[in-house]
């Protein structure tokens, strides 16, 4: 018996599934978070997955603590060192404001400016020494930090991307004088050139690193207490996952992994349902998140922001995210307009369905209204709805300005919310150059799978695929991701100045750094897989383009052909009578791990011989403008094969999936749901 | 767009969709001239803004979100120009343009304008505009201080057939890239334009196919009417009366002389009249307002107290503007008006604000920096063997709010540009800095005191440079509000030979030679202080002197903050404070 567990932690719920490949043995649970400390949920939702804890083999866990603790800003005291004349780097940020419109809004750096010092150094962007680091200036600035009782240290030089021969130096002496687990340099986060980012980066990384230590080495003694024996690794962001001590390291890395888990559940799903490129579509209460998997592959970006002047450059799985979800308020605009959030009720005081002191109208009362929801049976909802009062409200919020009833009023709720989330798909599919009606999509979340097919209809999807169990896709991701590392290198040259052995030997060092990194995880991996790509722009531009590199071909032509054919593509536009420039070289450096076999979830429970036995009930649904009678099944009973048409109504644990008329569903091997969607 | 004799009813639903609809092919549109775009202005400073015009009347449709606001109100003028000019525009042909005089603002804004045809009617105008850092003329980068004609500041271009029926009028470029520093940079702009007006043309066709031209059309004209309702429901909760607002500028950068903004706003029911009439002349030198860029500031400055308003038409509607042909505000060829967009506009949003800031004192904050400095280094490059054009524009600090502190280092309210960080300029161009920090003790103090201004230090490494700034507030501080400081001034100074110089006119200067190891140091304001410091939290000054934002001394100068230095650092001297403050009651407890 060898069970691998994934152990997701939400904003609402911990979920945890553990699985037993041999035996084919699958176990879930859904626990409330306890936000304070993570570790307690986490405890609790492995007691109820309720397996022999000796028998766990791996655990692998995706932790919002770092997330939580940059956004809330109640993170570790930080000390920042940086090159005379620039403390303030982190605060300046790009001279931008919260919004567009609105002179308000205020801005508290990760460091405060008491405990940013600055040192005599200085490089050039060559990385060439212009002035010597001043050692005894350091040592009385990391006296004087530790004397102002900072916890952790981040180390910043500028061009320290080109050489960071001064960091090291002053990381040596720091620790010397000063032996202290939490010390960060920026050109080790990231050897990439913008210091505001470089430097933001490192500074997130040193001020959630002494929490996720103290996270992960609590956990693991509580788990080795409890008498789970083995290793424990940590969800990245870049959908890869690393050792729990890598994680002490690189903490950043930990931010945003939540939703990257998804997306990798996703694309193993899909690729395994025979579906390359798909858009991942995850609806919660709040919030909307795309992600785009092409080719089988998710897409990796490095721009994001995690808040106003909080850049984080690492790479991240590329998830768009917009205000919308079931808690989506629906009100009527100066301009007599009827909006869509993206202002929303929360889970406290939530829809007005779920009676507990919501008054405003939103997403979910509209899905309540039209049948799409069940009026009786509403998750988390004791009793029934209360639904002349939904009604009502319906009447007075939404109908009374636009002269429509309480259903007219619910429908058009619905349909503009589903046009803004079919906005930012095409956004985000066509920002990147993709037709979306090339595409699946792959609905999960807990309201997901309620909008999808209305999704791809607006959209012109033709697929849409359901994963077994919606809710828990994102501890499913936990046990599929692979072990990953991910480097950079700015180079910043023109291609014509660049020699091809030089590109070559920052490739393989890359690559060699990752085997190493992989090799201290002790994550148990098969093969190791390494992909490059290259940023490249024209000369005088600032933005970059990235392109799969051969590593065999590193030739002038190559890379110039591979720019001039992004241009194409992406823009329609041919500028290759520009100077081509290489900016920065990135390796991903992967451990494939063990696979799953997804049948093993889906059999673990019983079905019945056909789909007619599944339907537990019927009711009326409202589908474009009619009531229709559209029977409900249990989800979790369908056989393999099953076919049905819509309407149709799907009920499982955690979620209700919705089939409009004209949807032709099938069951799958592993049991996704998949939808035509003509 | 085409009258519909039987008009379909307006479903809500569907209204709500096409404005979506209609933002995200703009946004589209704003971001691919952005990814594009060779210059940084463009393309990290988001120096430009894409639009859908009206077919018959030019007026905007819709207009990109995150476009530079200054652009807000200034397109449909360039449209309405093209079209002026050229009438029967047709299928395939685009017209360039940068007039000032004719519906534009500096001569770096440079327009393109290109008719919409579906099933082949002319349906709308799709165009955008992109800040281009160089477009001749007699100081690299285009802010020409000493300049009295606009001649002297570029290629003036009014509007003209670049493309016609899709086949290129090279000669036309030919022309205009022979009077422009690093023309090939030029191209690539120009390439990028073009291909954002591709972007639009895509989806807004895909939209027609999908909805019809005819339900389109109807909805177009749906979405205006709701937005000058909209409008209008804003103007109605500010409340009637008269207001009137005087700001100046420093100086034209020739004649020592403040340049007044003298503004008189009128409420009266939904109703909203602007009148500039008592501003200055017009100036000698390049201060001088496009009429399009007057008007974008007022539309600008209402909308970041009304950010709900969208772009379109209809909020142009109720709102009535008097801007005297006499007055500096709009100005008639030839005068110079390389300060128009960057530094004139952003005093007439100072106007707008004070005069609303005794209509709707909860909404309005105090005057930010109100100054971009921009901020030139040219020379030659010997390392690169090439010529360089180094252009920087600064942040600073914004008002205090009637709800918070103000931002430390924001970028102007007509913009939405980000600064260049120090090590792409170090790598670009042979410059290095020597700082780039808070410019402490900059913000003025308050309830809410303003945010910091900033200051930077820049050295020529080696070689010989030439120099401008064309910035303002270096005599006229941005003001506070209801009691609140004015803030501190701007500054520049440049060291050459090691000899210190500042500008006469303070931020006004240019043909600054500098040879290897001269400096240049630019400072910003803080923004101002909103309500009385006497009644800030002493904790909150406490902390302000602690992070080094201003001194101890200007902690019981300005705020009558004492403080000590107690057992575990600096503290309170409460009854030191106490005695100071005598007399100042907290806003909280005056309410």
């Amino acid at each position: 018996m060898q069970f691998h567990v994934g152990v997701d932690v939400g904003g609402t719920f911990t979920d945890t599934i553990a699985i037993d490949a041999d035996a084919g043995t699958v176990k879930l649970s859904k626990v409330p978070s306890t936000p304070p400390n993570q570790a307690v949920g986490f405890l609790n939702g492995l007691r109820q997955v309720d397996i022999p804890y000796e028998a766990v083999s791996w655990l692998v866990h995706g932790t919002t603590v770092g997330t939580n603790a940059t956004l809330e800003r109640n993170g570790a005291v930080c000390g920042l060192i940086t090159t005379r004349g620039f403390r303030d780097i982190i605060e300046l940020a790009r001279r931008e404001r919260p919004q567009l419109f609105g002179l308000y809004g205020e801005f508290e750096p990760l460091i405060l400016r008491k405990n940013r010092l600055e040192v005599t150094e200085r490089l050039n962007a060559d990385g060439e020494v212009v002035v010597p680091l001043d050692e005894d200036g350091l040592r009385d600035a990391i006296e004087e930090l530790k004397a102002n009782g900072v916890e952790a240290l981040m180390i910043g030089f500028l061009h320290a991307y080109a050489n960071p021969v001064h960091e090291q130096r002053a990381l040596s002496i720091a620790r010397e004088i000063w032996p202290n687990p939490y010390i960060t340099t920026s050109a080790d986060i990231l050897r990439e050139y913008r210091e505001v980012e470089r430097f933001g980066t490192a500074a997130v990384n040193a001020y959630i690193q002494p929490l996720i230590h103290r996270y992960v080495t609590r956990l693991k003694s509580d788990l080795k207490e409890a008498g789970v024996p083995r290793n424990l690794a940590i969800m990245q962001a870049n959908g890869g996952i690393m050792s729990a001590d890598m994680a002490c390291d690189r903490s950043v890395n930990t931010v945003l992994s939540g939703p990257a888990a998804g997306v990798i559940a996703a694309s193993y799903i899909s690729r395994m349902a025979g579906f390359k490129n798909v858009m991942t579509c995850d609806l919660g209460g709040t919030s909307f998140d795309v992600g785009m998997i092409v080719n089988g592959t998710p897409v990796v970006s490095s721009d994001r922001d995690l808040g106003f002047n909080l850049p984080m450059r690492i790479p991240v799985i590329d998830i768009h995210t917009i205000g919308a979800g079931g808690g989506s308020i629906a009100h009527i605009n100066e301009a007599g307009i009827l909006q869509v959030g993206p202002r929303s009720a929360g889970a406290v005081p939530g829809p007005i369905s779920y009676g507990r002191g919501g008054e405003k109208v939103t997403v979910t009362d509209a899905n309540v209204v039209l049948g799409r929801l069940s009026s009786e049976k509403l998750l988390s909802v004791e009793g029934g709805v209360d639904m002349p009062r939904v009604h009502k409200a319906f009447d007075e919020q939404v109908g009374a300005a636009l002269g429509l009833d309480a259903i007219s009023a619910a429908a058009a709720t619905l349909r503009v919310v589903n046009d803004s989330m079919a906005g930012a798909i095409r956004l985000v599919s066509l920002q990147r150059g993709f037709d979306p009606r090339e595409f699946a999509i792959f609905s999960f979340g807990g309201a997901g799978p309620l909008h999808g097919t209305a999704l791809a209809r607006e959209l012109g999807v033709p697929h849409v695929i359901v994963p077994y169990v919606p809710g828990i896709t994102c501890a499913l991701g936990c046990i599929v991701a692979d072990v990953r590392h991910d480097f950079v290198q700015t180079v910043s040259r023109l291609i014509d100045e660049v020699s091809e052995s030089d590109l070559a030997d920052v490739l393989k060092t890359h690559r060699a750094e990752g085997e190493e990194r992989l090799k201290a995880d002790q994550v148990p991996v098969g093969a190791i897989e390494v992909t490059h790509f290259a940023d490249m722009q024209y000369e005088g531009q600032t933005y970059t383009l990235r392109v799969a590199l051969n590593p065999d071909d590193l030739s002038t032509a190559a890379l110039k052909d591979a720019l001039r054919q992004a241009y194409l593509d992406r823009f329609s536009i041919d500028l290759s009578n520009f100077r081509a420039k290489l900016i920065n070289l990135r390796t991903a450096v992967t451990g494939r791990r063990q696979a799953l076999d997804l049948k093993r979830i889906f059999n673990a429970s019983p079905k019945k011989s056909s789909a007619a036995e599944a339907i537990i009930g019927e009711r009326e649904v409202w589908f474009d403008g009619a009531w229709l009678k559209t029977p409900i099944y249990a989800r979790d009973e369908l056989p393999v094969g099953a076919e049905i048409m819509g309407p149709a109504i799907f009920n499982q644990m955690d979620t209700t999936t919705v089939a409009e008329p004209g949807n032709r569903i099938t069951v799958d091997e592993v049991g996704n749901l998949i939808i035509e969607v003509k | 767009m085409l009258d519909n004799p039987a008009l379909p009813a307006i479903d809500p639903a569907t209204l709500a969709v096409m404005q979506n609809a209609l933002r995200q092919i703009v946004d589209e549109m704003d971001i691919a001239l952005e990814k594009a775009a060779f210059n940084p202005v463009m393309s990290e400073a988001r120096d430009r803004a894409n639009g859908i015009y009206h077919p018959v009347t030019g007026e905007v449709v819709a207009q990109g979100d995150t476009g530079l606001p200054i652009f807000v109100g200034v397109m449909q003028y360039a449209v309405q120009s093209a079209l002026a000019a050229f009438p029967d525009m047709e299928e395939g042909d685009v017209v360039i343009l940068n007039d000032p005089y004719c519906g534009g603002t500096h001569l770096m804004d440079v327009k393109l304008v290109r008719p919409f045809y579906y099933k082949g009617k002319r349906f709308a105008f799709l165009a955008n505009c992109g800040h281009w850092t160089d477009i001749g003329g007699n100081v690299p980068g285009g802010f020409g201080v000493k300049a009295t004609e606009v001649i002297q500041e570029g290629v003036r271009i009014p509007p003209i057939m670049l493309y016609r029926k899709g086949v290129l009028q090279e000669g036309i470029l030919d022309i205009l890239f022979a009077n422009m520093r690093v023309p090939e940079e030029r191209q690539g702009d120009l390439k990028a334009q073009v291909a954002a007006l591709n972007v639009g043309e895509e989806r807004l066709t895909a939209l027609l196919d999908k909805y019809g031209d005819g339900t389109v059309t109807r909805y177009i004209d749906e979405l205006n009417a709701r937005a000058e309702q909209q409008m209008r429901a804003y103007i109605t909760q500010i409340p009637d009366g008269s207001y009137h607002f005087e700001t100046s500028l420093d100086s034209d950068g020739i004649v020592l002389e403040p340049i007044n903004v003298v503004l008189q706003m009128t409420v009266k029911g939904d109703r909203l009249q602007f009148d500039f009439t008592g501003s200055s002349k017009p100036v000698k030198g390049p201060l001088n307002g496009s009429i399009s860029a007057t008007f974008a500031a007022v539309f600008v400055a209402l909308k970041h107290v009304f950010p709900e308003v969208p772009i379109n038409a209809g909020i142009f509607r109720p709102v009535d503007m008097i801007v005297p042909e006499d007055t500096f505000l709009n100005a008639k060829y030839p005068r110079a008006v390389s300060g128009s967009s960057a530094e004139v506009s952003l005093r007439v949003v100072d106007a707008v604000f004070g005069c609303l800031a005794q209509a709707v004192p909860d909404r309005v904050p105090a005057a930010c920096f109100g100054s971009v400095a921009n901020f030139t280094i040219s020379g030659y490059d010997q390392k690169r063997d090439k010529p360089f054009i180094m252009f920087r524009f600064s942040g600073g600090g914004y008002g205090g709010h009637p709800i918070c502190d103000g931002l430390t280092n924001g970028n102007a309210p007509i913009s939405a540009a980000r600064t260049s960080p120090v090590e792409i300029i170090e790598q670009l161009y042979p410059l290095t800095f020597d700082h780039y920090r808070i410019r402490e003790g900059s913000a003025g103090a308050g309830y809410h005191r303003g945010g910091f201004g900033m200051e930077f230090q820049i050295r020529l490494r080696e070689g010989e440079a030439v120099s401008s700034v064309l910035g303002d507030r270096g005599r006229f501080p941005p003001y506070g509000l209801h009691g609140g400081h004015d803030a501190e001034k701007a500054d520049v100074e440049y060291v050459t030979s090691g000899i210190s110089y500042r500008p006469e006119h303070v931020t006004k200067d240019e043909g600054i030679l500098m040879a290897a190891g001269d400096t240049a140091r630019v400072a910003t304001p803080g923004g101002g202080g909103w309500g009385d410091p006497m009644t800030r939290d002493p904790r909150k000054v406490l902390r302000d002197v602690m992070m080094g934002y201003f001194s101890r001394e200007a902690a019981k100068r300005d705020y009558g903050v004492v403080l000590r230095d107690g057992a575990s650092g600096l503290e309170v001297d409460e009854d030191a404070t106490r005695r100071i403050r005598n007399g100042h009651t907290s806003l909280k407890e005056a309410s």
